[in-house]
C-alpha cells in the first residue's frame, strides 16, 4: 500500500485497525533491518513526498515524511543551509541501497557527529503530523522554533520507530551551511590518551563541533578528530588554537582542505571502521570517559570507533556477544545495530528499560496504538 | 477564569491530610497555617490568587516520593512549584491542592568538566548553576529574563528559553537527565550523563509537561565552555518592515548571532526615561550580539553591517569597549522593569514565523487602537518569539478584562500566520482556554493520553494547560 496523501493514509491505517491488520511501515528502506523485524502488511509511505514550505530567512523547513534525505538536502543546499545534525547514511552498513527518507530519519532519530555541539534530529525537530493506531491525524508543535504550547510530542515520536504513529510531515530548524571547515588530526594515540584529548578540545573556547577516535588496526595507524566549522577566518583561528592545544598528546597537523575534511567526517559518520567488520556492530552511549573504559573491557577482538568525544562508541564485536553484560555498571544505552536474527531475538535490539520506565513505554504504546498493528515489536 | 470546584471531602480531611504529612517531613517543613500559605497563593500572575490546602517543602527526593504517595492515597490534587515565577499561573493552587515546593533542594550534586555537565536538585537557581560553574570559565546556556530567581524546576517544567537561544537552544536542548517522582510516588531516573535515549525520549515529554506527569527533583544538565568573548551592535530603523528584512538578511547570510532583540518604539521611549540607555527615538531597534576572539567578534560584526547598511539604518552603533556593551544591553535588560513604572501591564509570548513580523505589528497596531490600550513591543527577533506588552491600569474596573481580551486577539493572530501561543513561558492557567485555536480536539487528546499513563488519577497540576472542558470526565473520574 503507498498512499499518495496523508487523508489516504490515515485511512488505510483505520481500516487496519478495523481488521486487526498489522502494518510494516516503510520509507527507503535503507535502515530497514535497524530493529527487529517485523510482519504485517507493507505500508510504503514514500508516496508523500515534497516540501512544503521552506523559509531560508526563519531557518525553518517543512517537508513530507516520504521525501528522500537527498532532496531535502539539496533544496538545503541551494540556500547555503543544512540540517544541523548530519544524519548518518546507514546503506554501507547494512548494505541497502534505497533512498533514505525524512521520516525514515526522525523515526529512528539519526543524528551523526554534530550531534554533541548541534543536538540530535529531535533537537532540530519543530514540529510533526502523525496518523496514529486508530487512524486519527495528529499534529504537535509547528513551524516555529520556540513552542512550549502543550506536551511536546516531537521528541517522543523522534527515536519511536514508527511504534506511536506514522509520521506524515516533519517540520525543522535548519542552520547555515559555514563557509569554512577543517579537521585537527593527532596520530598514535591509544584510548585513554585519545579521550583525554578530545576532552581538552571539546573543554576549550572553539566551538568544536566533531571529534572522533579510530583505534590502531592491522592496517592503520590510530588517528583523532577534531572539527572547526565556520567564516574563513574563525576556521583558520580555532584549528590554529587546537592545534596548539593538543601538541601535547602527540603528532598533530591540520587537515584545511575543506573537501578532504568532509570525506572524513562521512567515513565516521556512517561507522565505515566498524560497517566492514564481520561481526555484530553495537552502538553505544556512554559518558564521555567511559567510551575508552568501555572499548578496554571489549578487548582486543572488537573494531572500535568512537564519536561524541567518546560518548559514542561503535562496535564490531564477535556474534552472540553481549555488549550490556560487558557494561557492567558503566551507564548508558547499547543498540544492537546489525546481527542476525537469533542473536537479535535472544539480547533485544534496544536497551532494556528498568521496569519503571518500561511499564510507562508500554502505557503510550498501548494509548497511541491500541490495536497493536504500527510496526508491532519493531522495538521489542 | 474558571478553576474547579474544590473536593469537599479534601477540604474537610485538611487536619488529618496535614497530620499525614507531618509523619514524613520535618515540622517547619508543613505549612498549613492561612497567614503562612498566604505567601503561595499565587506566582508571577498575580492577577489569579487561591489560598492551597497546605504547602510542603521537603528536603530530599525520597521526602517528595513519600508526600506524593500519601497525597495519591487520599486523592489530593498537587500543584508542583518551583521558584513560584511562572508568568502563566503554572503554580497557581487550588483550594483542595497540596502545593510541593522544591526550594530547599537546591544543592549541587557532581560537576564533571571533562564530561561537560553538572548534576543539580531542581530548586536551585538558574543563574546559580552558571554561578557554580563560572569560575572554571563554563555556563549553563538557558537564560530566561527570571534567571536570578526562577528555578531548573520550573525551566524544566516549560521548557524555558532565554534571549542566547538561538544559538544555544532551549532548556530541553541542554537537559540530559532528570530523577523524577512520579503522582504515585514511584522514583525514576530517566537520562544521565550520556546522551539521547536508548527507547522512547521519555525525557523529551517530560521537559515542557508543566508538572503535569511528575515531580523532577535532580537534573543533569549540559555546561559549556564559555565563548572568548561577546559584543553587541545597535541598530535603529526608521520602519520595523525593514528591520524585519535586516533580521532575516543576517540569518540569510549565514550569521548566526547568539542574540537578536527588537524593541519598538512605545518600547524604546519607556525604557529611556527609565534607564537613559541613549538609545535613537526610531521606529525600531535591533540589538545583535555575537561571540568567540576579538578576530571572530570583528569578522562577524564587519558582515553584520555590512547588510545593515544596505537597509539604510538610522542608527549603527557598535561597541568599543566594555561599558559600551553594556549600556547597549542596559534598556533592553530594563524593559520590563521600564514598562512596570509606568503602568501595569501583561505579557504575551507568542511566536511567530519571522517573515510573518510586518504583518503582525501592523494588526497589533490596529487591535490596540481598537481597544483602546497601548502595546510595547520587545522580543527575541531571531527566533520569532514576541513579547507585546499591554498597558492597562488595575485600578480601572473592566481594564484587566478588556487587556487580557486584547491578549487572546494577538496571540490568535500568533497561530493564524503560522506560530503558535507560547515561545517559553508555557500555557499554564493563562493561555489553557485558547488552546483549541492551536489545536484541535484530536490533537490535544493525543497529549492527554500522555497525562493518563504517567498520572492516572489526574492528582498532578490537574487544571492547567488544557482546557477544563477537555479534561472534565478524567479530572471528575479521578
Amino acid at each position: 500500500m503507498k498512499p499518495k496523501s496523508e487523508q489516504e493514509l490515515a485511512d488505510v491505517v483505520k481500516a487496519s485497525a478495523a481488521k486487526g491488520t498489522r502494518l510494516q511501515i516503510r520509507g527507503g528502506g535503507s535502515r530497514a533491518r535497524l530493529g527487529h523485524g517485523v510482519t504485517g502488511e507493507l505500508l510504503d509511505i514514500t508516496g508523500l513526498k515534497g516540501v512544503s514550505l521552506y523559509e531560508p530567512g526563519a531557518l525553518t523547513i517543512v517537508t513530507a515524511a516520504g521525501t528522500p534525505l537527498e532532496t531535502i538536502e539539496k533544496t538545503l543546499a541551494k540556500e547555503g543551509q543544512r540540517l544541523p545534525f548530519e544524519p548518518m547514511d546507514h546503506r554501507a552498513l547494512y548494505g541497502t541501497n534505497g533512498k533514505s527518507t525524512i521520516g525514515g530519519v526522525v523515526a529512528a532519530n539519526i543524528s551523526g557527529p554534530r550531534r554533541i555541539q548541534a543536538g540530535a534530529c529531535r533537537d532540530s525537530l519543530i514540529g510533526v503530523r502523525f496518523v496514529d493506531g486508530e487512524g486519527t491525524i495528529i499534529k504537535n508543535g509547528g513551524r516555529v522554533m520556540k513552542n512550549v504550547t502543550g506536551y511536546d510530542l516531537v521528541k517522543l515520536m523522534a527515536g519511536s520507530h514508527g511504534t506511536l504513529g506514522v509520521l506524515t510531515e516533519v517540520a525543522f530548524k535548519v542552520l547555515p551551511m559555514p563557509e569554512a571547515g577543517a579537521t585537527v588530526i593527532i596520530e598514535g594515540l591509544d584510548n585513554d590518551k585519545a579521550g583525554a584529548a578530545m576532552s581538552a578540545a571539546l573543554t576549550a573556547p572553539y566551538d568544536v563541533n566533531g571529534a572522533a577516535h579510530l583505534p590502531a588496526t592491522a592496517d592503520t595507524a590510530a588517528r583523532t578528530y577534531v572539527r572547526v566549522e565556520g567564516f574563513e577566518g574563525s576556521v583558520k583561528y580555532r584549528s590554529g588554537k587546537l592545534k596548539d592545544l593538543l601538541a601535547g598528546f602527540g603528532d598533530v597537523s591540520i587537515e584545511a582542505d575543506r573537501a578532504r575534511s568532509d570525506k572524513m567526517w562521512h567515513q565516521i559518520r556512517d561507522a565505515e571502521a566498524v560497517a566492514a567488520g564481520k561481526g555484530d556492530i553495537w552502538r553505544i552511549s556512554v559518558k564521555p570517559s567511559d567510551g575508552p573504559k568501555l572499548a578496554n573491557l571489549l578487548g582486543r577482538e572488537a573494531q572500535i570507533q568512537f564519536d561524541w568525544g567518546g560518548g559514542l562508541v561503535w562496535a564490531c564485536v564477535p556474534e552472540s556477544t553481549n555488549v550490556r553484560d560487558v557494561m557492567n555498571g558503566i551507564e548508558g544505552h547499547a543498540t544492537l545495530i546489525r546481527s542476525d536474527d537469533a542473536t537479535a531475538k535472544q539480547l533485544g535490539v534496544f536497551q532494556p528499560e528498568p521496569a519503571s520506565l518500561a511499564k510507562i513505554s508500554a502505557g503510550l504504546r498501548s494509548r497511541f496504538d491500541p490495536h497493536g498493528i504500527l510496526n508491532p515489536g519493531r522495538m521489542g | 477564569m474558571e478553576m474547579p470546584v474544590p473536593d469537599q471531602s479534601v477540604l474537610e480531611r485538611k487536619a488529618s491530610i496535614v497530620a499525614r504529612l507531618q509523619l514524613v517531613l520535618p515540622e517547619e517543613a508543613v505549612i498549613s497555617d492561612p497567614n503562612e500559605t498566604r505567601a503561595y497563593e499565587c506566582d508571577a500572575l498575580t492577577a489569579y490568587r487561591c489560598q492551597p490546602l497546605a504547602v510542603v517543602l521537603p528536603g530530599s527526593t525520597e521526602e517528595v516520593a513519600a508526600c506524593l504517595k500519601i497525597c495519591h492515597e487520599e486523592g489530593v490534587p498537587v500543584v508542583p512549584r518551583g521558584a513560584g515565577t511562572s508568568l502563566a499561573g503554572g503554580s497557581l493552587p487550588t483550594a483542595d491542592s497540596i502545593i510541593i515546593g522544591v526550594s530547599r533542594m537546591n544543592a549541587v550534586l557532581e560537576t564533571d568538566y571533562d564530561n561537560r555537565f553538572i548534576r543539580v536538585e531542581t530548586g536551585r537557581t538558574n543563574l546559580s548553576v552558571t554561578g557554580a560553574v563560572e569560575e572554571n570559565e563554563f555556563f549553563y546556556a538557558p537564560d530566561p529574563s527570571s534567571q536570578l530567581a526562577c528555578a531548573i524546576a520550573g525551566n524544566i517544567a516549560m521548557n524555558s528559553g532565554g534571549a542566547h537561544c538561538l544559538k544555544y537552544g532551549v532548556t530541553t536542548n541542554n537537559l540530559m537527565g532528570v530523577k523524577m517522582v512520579t503522582m504515585e510516588g514511584e522514583i525514576v531516573d530517566i537520562g544521565g550523563a550520556h546522551l539521547d535515549a536508548g527507547v522512547y525520549d521519555l525525557l523529551g515529554v517530560i521537559c515542557g509537561s508543566e508538572g503535569q506527569l511528575g515531580i523532577v527533583t535532580e537534573a543533569t544538565l549540559r555546561i559549556l565552555r564559555k565563548p572568548e568573548g561577546a559584543r553587541p551592535v545597535l541598530l535603529g530603523f526608521d520602519r520595523s518592515e525593514v528591520a524585519g528584512a535586516c533580521v532575516a538578511d543576517i540569518i540569510k547570510a549565514g550569521v548566526l548571532p547568539v542574540a537578536i532583540e527588537f524593541m519598538d518604539r512605545p518600547c524604546i521611549r519607556a525604557t529611556e526615561d527609565f534607564a537613559h540607555a541613549g538609545y535613537p527615538d526610531v521606529e525600531a531597534l535591533l540589538i545583535v550580539e555575537v561571540e568567540g576572539s576579538e578576530a571572530e567578534i570583528v569578522e562577524q560584526l564587519d558582515k553584520i553591517k555590512t547588510i545593515a547598511r544596505r537597509h539604510d539604518p538610522a542608527e549603527l552603533r557598535e561597541s568599543a569597549s566594555a561599558e559600551e556593551s553594556a549600556a547597549i544591553w542596559k534598556g533592553r535588560k530594563a524593559a520590563f522593569g521600564a514598562m512596570g513604572q509606568i503602568n501595569d501591564y501583561i505579557c504575551l509570548d507568542g511566536t511567530i514565523p519571522v517573515s510573518q513580523l510586518p504583518l503582525v505589528l501592523r494588526r497589533m497596531e490596529e487591535l490596540s487602537k481598537e481597544y483602546g490600550l497601548d502595546v510595547a513591543n520587545v522580543f527575541h527577533a531571531g527566533d520569532g518569539n514576541l513579547h507585546p506588552l499591554i498597558l492597562f491600569d488595575a485600578n480601572k474596573p473592566g481594564d484587566l478584562e478588556t487587556c487580557e481580551a486584547m491578549g487572546a486577539e494577538i496571540l490568535k493572530l500568533c497561530v493564524e500566520v503560522g506560530g503558535c501561543l507560547t515561545g517559553e513561558h508555557g500555557v499554564g492557567v493563562e493561555k489553557r482556554d485558547l488552546m483549541l485555536t492551536q489545536y484541535n480536539e484530536g490533537d490535544l487528546e493525543a497529549q492527554v493520553r500522555v497525562k493518563d499513563v504517567f498520572d492516572r488519577k489526574w492528582l498532578l497540576n490537574p487544571a492547567k494547560v488544557f482546557p477544563l472542558i477537555t479534561t472534565r470526565t478524567r479530572r471528575e473520574a479521578a
